[in-house]
C-alpha cells in the first residue's frame, strides 16, 4: 500500500483513540467542579463522593490520555516532518503555550488528587478549577493549529520559502475562535452525557426507586442532563456558525459537506443519503428547498459553490456528508433528549423516568462520543487533500523513510490494549468500591 | 549571544532537567518493581509515594523538548523527524505502556498488581537507554544520505561501541540517581530501613555509571572525532564533574547522629557532577545539531516567531512557578505526606 495512505491511517488511529481519552478530560474536570461547588453549596455528602469517584475515572482515563497525547505530539513530526517544519515556522506558539497549560493541569492534577486530605476546601475547588482551565486550554491550543490548517494566515510563501511571518496573526487565524469554542462546547457537552449514561445505567440496574443508591446516581443523572443539555444547545448554535466559516473560507469542505455539486443560489440542503460522484447528486436524500443557502449566510440569495468550481483531483472524498449529517443528527436528538427530560421531570413532575427514556439516556453518552470523532474525521478528512490548506498538499508533508507499515501494526496492538485494559481497569475499582459503601461511610 | 543560541542552550536547559527527573522517575519505577515482593521493606511505598504525583509534570518535560525543537529549529525538525522515525516511535510505544500501566496499577488486583508493576518497572528503564541512542545519531555517521534527509542506518546504529556505552550510561545513571533521591526521601521521611536500602544501591552502582561516562569519552573518540576534539577544549568541566562525583560518593560514609551518611549533599553534588558533564557535552556538540548537516544557525526558526516564543516562555515562568513551589511543598517536603501510610 502507498506509505502516504498508512501514515495517514497511522496519525488518524492515533489521534482516534487520543480524542476518546482527551474529551473525557476536558468535560470531567467541570463535572467535578460543580459537584464540589454543589457540595459547598448544600453540604450534601452525595456531591463529594461524585467528585472523588469522578476524580478517581478522571485519573485513570489521564493515564492513557497523556501517553497516547505524547504520541501524538511526537507523531507529528515523525510521520509529517515537512508539515512541521511549516509549523515550526509559523505556528509553534499554540504548542508551546500548550505546554504550560499542560503543566498546570499536570501540577494541580496531582495536587487535587494526592494531597486532597490536606488542602483545604478553598483550595480544593481552586485546585479543580486549575486542571479544568488547564485541560480545557489544551484542548483550545491544539484546536488552534488544526483551525490554521483549514484557515492558514499570517505569512507570506516567496519561492517556496515562508515570510513575513506574523506568529500572532497566525495565531487568531479567522476560523480559531470558533473552533476552539466548537470543540470544548463539544467535549463538556460529552463529558455530562457519559455521567448521565452511567448514573441512568446504574439506575436501570437497581430497579427500586427509593434506596440511597438510587438516590445518589439519580442527582448524578440530573446533574448530567442539565450540564449536557446546555453545551448540547451551545454545541449546535456553534456548530452552524462553524459551516458559515466554512461557506466563508472553505468552499469545497461545505459542497462535500452537503454533495453539492452546481453553484446555485436558494440551494436545497440535503439530510441523509450519499453522494454518488458519478452521477454527480445526492441519492436517497430528503431536500429542503433552499435551506442550504440560509444556512450558510443567512439568506436565500446566497450563492454556495458546488464542487464543480473545484478540479476534482482537489474534492476532499464525498463520504464526509454522511460523517457531517451523523455530527448534526446527533446533536439535535440530544438536545431533543435533553427537553423532554426536561419537561417530564420539571414540567410534568412525574416522580421518575419511564425504561425506554432510561435507555435513551443510556445511549446519550456513546453516541456524543460518536459525534466527536465524526466531527473530526469530517473536519480533517474534509480538508484533504491539503495539509494546510491551499499552502501544502498532504504528500508533500509526509515521512520519506519507510517501514511505516509494521508501526502501523505496533501501535495498533498497543492501543488495543490500552483501551481493554482502560475498562477492566476502572470496572473492577468501581465494583471493589461500590457507591453503597461509600454513602454509608 | 545570537539568538540561536539563546535558544539551543533554553533546549539544553529543558533536556537537562528532564533528564534529572525522568531518570529519577524511570529509576523509582524500577525499584518499586524490584522491591515488591519484599513485604516486610516499605521500599516499594516510598518509590510509589515519590513516583505516583511526579510522573505526570515529568512527562510533560519531553512534550516540551519536542515542542521547543521543532518551534526553535524547524530546520532540523525534518532531518531529525525523518531519521528517528523508528527509535522514536519505539520510545512513545514504550513511554505509552510505562505510563499507563504504572497508572492502572495503582487501581488493578494484586493478581495484575505485579505484573503491571513489571512491566512498567521493565520498560521504565528500556526508555532511558532508547532515549540516550538520539545522541550518537545527531554525532553523525548513521545517517545514509538519501535525496531527502538521509535514511538511518540502524545497523550501523547497533554494532556502535559508542551507542552501546551510551545505553549502559543511560541505564546505570537510572538506577544510580534514582536511588540517591529516594534514600534522601526516605531519610526525610523518617524510614531508615528503606534509607538503608536504597544507599546501599547508590553505593553499588554509582562506580558502574562513572565508569560508563569514561566510555562513552573513549569510544566518542575513536567514533565521532570532531567530537572529541571539541570535547578536549572543556577538559576542566570534565575534571570538575568527577570531582563533584567523588564528594557526592562519599557524602555517602560520612557518619552521623543516627546512621551513616548526608543523602541531600550526595544528590546535590552528583546533579552538579551531571550538569558540568552535560554542559561540556552540550558546548562540545555546538554549532551542530545533526553533525554535519544541520546547525543552530541553518536550523533556526523565524526571527518574529523566536520573539514570540520568548515572550510565552517568560509569561510562563511567572505563571507557573508558584504552583512549582506548591507541588515541592506538599509532595517533597511536607512530612505528613512522607511518613503516611501505604495509601
Ligand atoms: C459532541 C460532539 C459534537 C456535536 C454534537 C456536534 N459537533 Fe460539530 N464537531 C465536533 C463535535 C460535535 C468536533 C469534534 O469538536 C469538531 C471536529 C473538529 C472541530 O473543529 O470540531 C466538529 C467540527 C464541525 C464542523 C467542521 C469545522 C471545520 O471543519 O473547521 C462543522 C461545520 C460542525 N462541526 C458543525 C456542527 C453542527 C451544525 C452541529 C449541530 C448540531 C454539530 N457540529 C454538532
Ligand atoms: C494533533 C492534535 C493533538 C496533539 C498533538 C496532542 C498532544 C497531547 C499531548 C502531548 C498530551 C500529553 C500532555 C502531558 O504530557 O501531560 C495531551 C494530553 C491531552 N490532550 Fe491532546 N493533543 C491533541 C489533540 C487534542 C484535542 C483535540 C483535545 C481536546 C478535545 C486534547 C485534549 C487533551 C487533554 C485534555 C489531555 C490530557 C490532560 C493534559 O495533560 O492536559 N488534545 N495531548
Ligand atoms: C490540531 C491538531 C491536528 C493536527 C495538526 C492534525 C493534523 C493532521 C494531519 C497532518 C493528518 C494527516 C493528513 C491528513 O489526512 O489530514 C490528519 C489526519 C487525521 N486527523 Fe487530524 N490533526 C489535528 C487534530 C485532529 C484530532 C484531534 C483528531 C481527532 C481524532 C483528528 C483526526 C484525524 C483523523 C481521523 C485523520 C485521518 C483521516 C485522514 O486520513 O484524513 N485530527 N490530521
Amino acid at each position: 500500500m502507498d506509505e502516504l495512505v498508512i501514515a495517514r491511517s497511522l496519525f488518524g488511529m492515533t489521534m482516534g483513540v487520543h480524542i476518546i481519552y482527551a474529551t473525557l478530560g476536558v468535560g470531567l474536570p467541570l463535572m467535578v467542579l460543580v459537584a464540589e461547588l454543589m457540595y459547598q453549596k448544600t453540604k450534601d455528602k452525595d456531591y463529594a463522593i461524585m467528585a472523588t469517584r469522578w476524580t478517581k475515572g478522571f485519573a485513570v482515563l489521564l493515564g492513557v490520555a497523556i501517553p497516547t497525547g505524547t504520541i501524538a505530539g511526537v507523531q507529528l513530526s515523525l510521520l509529517w516532518p515537512g508539515f512541521m517544519e511549516a509549523v515550526g515556522r509559523v505556528i509553534a506558539l499554540p504548542f508551546q503555550i500548550e505546554i504550560y497549560a499542560f503543566f498546570l493541569e499536570a501540577l494541580f492534577m496531582s495536587i487535587y488528587v494526592y494531597a486532597s486530605d490536606r488542602l483545604s476546601p478553598i483550595m480544593r475547588i481552586v485546585s479543580v478549577t486549575l486542571v479544568a482551565i488547564g485541560a480545557s486550554a489544551s484542548a483550545i491550543l491544539i484546536t488552534n493549529v488544526h483551525a490554521f490548517e483549514g484557515t492558514p494566515a499570517g505569512f507570506d510563501i516567496v519561492d517556496g520559502k515562508f515570510v513575513n511571518v506574523d506568529p500572532w496573526e497566525a495565531f487568531f487565524n479567522p476560523s480559531f475562535i470558533v473552533t476552539a469554542g466548537h470543540v470544548t462546547v463539544s467535549a463538556l457537552m460529552t463529558g455530562a452525557f457519559v455521567i448521565a449514561s452511567i448514573a441512568a445505567y446504574k439506575m436501570i440496574r437497581l430497579k427500586k426507586g427509593n434506596t440511597r443508591e438510587y438516590k445518589f446516581h439519580h442527582k448524578a443523572l440530573m446533574m448530567g442532563l442539565a450540564i449536557g443539555g446546555i453545551f448540547s444547545l451551545l454545541t449546535s448554535l456553534n456548530g452552524h456558525e462553524s459551516a458559515q466559516q466554512l461557506h466563508a473560507y472553505q468552499p469545497e469542505k461545505l459542497a462535500a459537506a452537503e454533495g453539492l455539486f452546481e453553484t446555485q443560489t436558494h440551494a436545497p440542503l440535503a439530510i441523509g443519503g450519499f453522494t454518488d460522484k458519478e452521477e454527480r447528486e445526492v441519492k436517497w436524500a430528503i431536500e429542503i428547498p433552499w435551506a442550504l443557502s440560509y444556512l450558510a449566510d443567512d439568506s436565500f440569495e446566497t450563492e454556495v459553490l458546488g464542487l464543480e468550481e473545484f478540479p476534482e483531483d482537489e474534492w476532499p472524498p464525498l463520504f464526509v456528508h454522511t460523517l457531517f449529517n451523523s455530527m448534526v443528527a446527533i446533536g439535535s436528538l440530544l438536545i431533543l433528549l435533553s427537553i423532554v427530560g426536561f419537561v417530564w421531570y420539571r414540567v410534568l413532575k412525574k416522580g421518575s423516568f419511564p425504561r425506554w427514556l432510561m435507555w435513551a439516556f443510556i445511549s446519550a453518552g456513546p453516541f456524543s462520543m460518536l459525534a466527536i470523532e465524526f466531527g473530526w474525521i469530517f473536519a480533517c478528512t474534509g480538508r484533504q487533500p491539503w495539509v494546510i490548506y491551499h499552502v501544502m498538499k498532504t504528500e508533500d508533508a509526509v515521512t520519506t523513510s519507510g517501514n511505516i507499515g509494521l508501526l502501523f501494526v505496533l501501535f495498533l496492538i498497543i492501543y488495543i490494549i490500552l483501551m481493554i485494559s482502560t475498562v477492566l481497569v476502572l470496572r473492577y475499582y468501581f465494583k471493589k468500591n461500590p457507591v453503597a459503601r461509600e454513602i454509608d461511610q | 549571544m545570537s539568538e540561536a543560541l539563546y535558544a539551543i542552550t533554553l533546549i539544553w536547559g529543558i533536556v537537562f532537567i528532564y533528564a534529572v527527573m525522568a531518570t529519577i522517575d524511570f529509576g523509582a519505577g524500577f525499584w518499586s518493581m524490584i522491591y515488591l515482593n519484599k513485604n516486610n521493606t516499605k521500599a516499594t511505598s516510598i518509590a510509589n509515594r515519590y513516583l505516583s504525583p511526579s510522573w505526570e509534570v515529568t512527562n510533560v518535560f519531553i512534550v516540551a523538548i519536542v515542542v521547543a525543537l521543532f518551534s526553535f529549529f524547524p530546520g532540523a525538525t525534518f532531518t531529525l523527524g525523518t531519521v528517528l522515525l523508528i527509535p522514536g516511535s519505539l520510545i512513545i510505544l514504550f513511554l505509552a505502556i510505562r505510563s499507563a500501566f504504572l497508572v492502572f496499577s495503582h487501581s488493578a488486583t494484586e493478581k495484575y498488581k505485579k505484573i503491571l508493576s513489571i512491566i512498567s518497572g521493565i520498560t521504565g528503564f528500556l526508555i532511558p537507554a532508547l532515549l540516550i541512542a538520539v545522541l550518537p545519531i545527531t554525532q553523525g555517521g548513521f545517517i545514509t544520505p538519501t535525496e531527502g534527509a538521509g535514511q538511518l542506518d540502524i545497523g550501523a546504529l547497533f554494532t556502535s561501541f559508542n551507542v552501546y556505552a551510551y545505553m549502559a550510561f543511560a541505564i546505570s545513571s537510572t538506577l544510580f540517581l534514582s536511588s540517591l533521591l529516594l534514600a534522601d526521601y526516605s531519610n526525610v521521611a523518617g524510614d531508615s530501613e528503606a534509607y538503608t536500602i536504597y544507599r546501599r544501591d547508590a553505593i553499588l552502582v554509582g562506580p558502574i555509571s562513572l565508569v560508563m561516562a569514561a566510555l562513552i569519552v573513549l569510544t566518542i573518540r575513536t567514533e565521532a572525532q570532531w567530537l572529541f576534539e571539541n570535547l578536549l577544549d572543556y577538559t576542566p568541566w570534565l575534571i570538575g564533574s568527577v570531582v563533584t562525583f567523588f564528594i557526592g560518593y562519599i557524602a555517602l560514609f560520612i557518619p552521623r547522629k543516627k546512621g551513616t551518611g548526608i543523602p541531600r549533599l550526595a544528590m546535590i553534588s552528583v546533579v552538579i557532577q551531571y550538569l558540568l558533564a552535560s554542559y561540556a557535552y552540550g558546548s562540545a556538540h555546538l554549532p551542530y545539531i545533526v553533525y554535519p548537516d544541520v546547525t543552530i544557525e541553518t536550523g533556526f526558526t523565524n526571527p518574529a516567531t523566536f520573539r514570540a516564543l520568548i515572550i510565552t516562555y517568560i509569561v510562563a515562568f511567572f505563571i507557573l512557578t508558584p504552583g512549582f513551589i506548591y507541588f515541592w511543598r506538599l509532595f517533597l517536603k511536607d512530612k505528613r505526606y512522607l511518613k503516611q501510610n501505604e495509601s
